[in-house]
């Protein structure tokens, strides 16, 4: 508890301080941390400092997330230029159900998110262990495609210790 | 550039005016990198939109516009990051492409929930675009 309102402060200042521009001025850096202040009062008020309201603890393992979900994210969008561009445009819109592995509430937004990021699939519907996918292209509709996504997303707000790669 | 490499051959030590030429060299290359990220973001922006006003239906133009979304807007940002340097409003535009990375998402898997939701089937199976043969034979 003590912890997350900790990291949740300096959170906070670090990201006011990089709003503001002004480190000189003591009548706006105390009206700063008065609106930090407040801002920790009314969550811990509402017991809501917890891993998933303070979740920069999982900065660095999302930071390498994103780094590979951006080498995805620019081959999906490659292939989707090309379909779209080309003058007789074939594309084969599929929908398919895919088993979201991640447990936690967070892995799966974060799954859920990765699909709908890279573009040529967007996640329609999220019930308890599923996700239905409109995929644009065919073969982008493969659930044997997804589990690497899967497994990195669940191990990058740290479900799952390391991912299963298949490299 | 060649001022510089010019003394490094003749031993002499750089003056002002080679560091200052050094300088213009290395703005002329951040230029181009500037460029270069703003018109590859761009060439994917209209690719987007070519994709909202070609595809057939509501879902698959969702596809096009996940594009403006995503590279088209994270590429025109990283060429104004570049064109701005290690600066307070680069930091700035960093949390908006952050920001735009984390909403965008959200918006598209809320919209077209909603559009499942209330009923809109999606068009499944393969499509071509009409080759304009076919559509004057219609006509």
């Amino acid at each position: 508890m003590f912890r997350y309102s900790l990291i949740l402060a300096i959170a906070l200042a670090l990201y006011w301080l990089s709003l503001s521009g002004y480190y000189d001025n003591g009548l706006l850096l105390t009206l700063g941390a008065i609106s930090i202040a407040l801002v920790l009062f009314l969550c811990s008020r509402m017991k809501i400092l917890d891993d998933e309201t303070v979740p920069y603890l999982h900065t660095p393992k999302a930071l390498s997330y994103f780094s590979w979900l951006f080498k995805e994210i620019v081959k999906a969008n490659l292939q989707v230029v090309k379909a779209v561009l080309s003058p007789d445009m074939e594309v084969s819109p599929t929908m398919v159900k895919i088993p979201s592995s991640p447990n936690t509430e967070m892995g799966k937004t974060m799954f859920g998110n990765s699909i709908t990021l890279t573009p040529g699939t967007v996640s329609v519907e999220m019930s308890e262990d599923e996700i239905l996918v409109h995929a644009l292209l065919e073969d982008m509709s493969d659930p044997a495609g997804f589990t690497e996504m899967a497994d990195r997303s669940a191990w990058s707000v740290g479900e799952i210790q390391s991912p299963k790669l298949e490299e | 550039m060649s001022l510089l490499l010019a003394a490094a051959e003749t031993g002499q030590s750089a003056s002002p005016d080679m560091w200052a030429s050094v300088l213009h060299g290395l703005s002329i290359l951040r230029n181009i990198a500037v460029i270069i990220c703003l018109a590859s973001g761009l060439f994917f922006v209209l690719a987007g939109t070519f994709g909202v006003l070609r595809l057939p239906d509501f879902f698959t133009r969702l596809h096009a516009a996940g594009m403006t979304d995503t590279l088209g807007a994270e590429l025109i940002m990283l060429g104004l990051i570049i064109q701005d340097g290690f600066t307070l409003l680069s930091l700035k535009l960093l949390l908006v492409s952050f920001f735009l990375l984390m909403t965008s998402p959200t918006a598209t898997h809320a919209v077209a929930n909603a559009a499942y939701q209330a009923g809109l089937k999606p068009l499944i199976g393969r499509y071509k675009a009409p080759s304009p043969t076919d559509i004057k034979e219609e006509a």
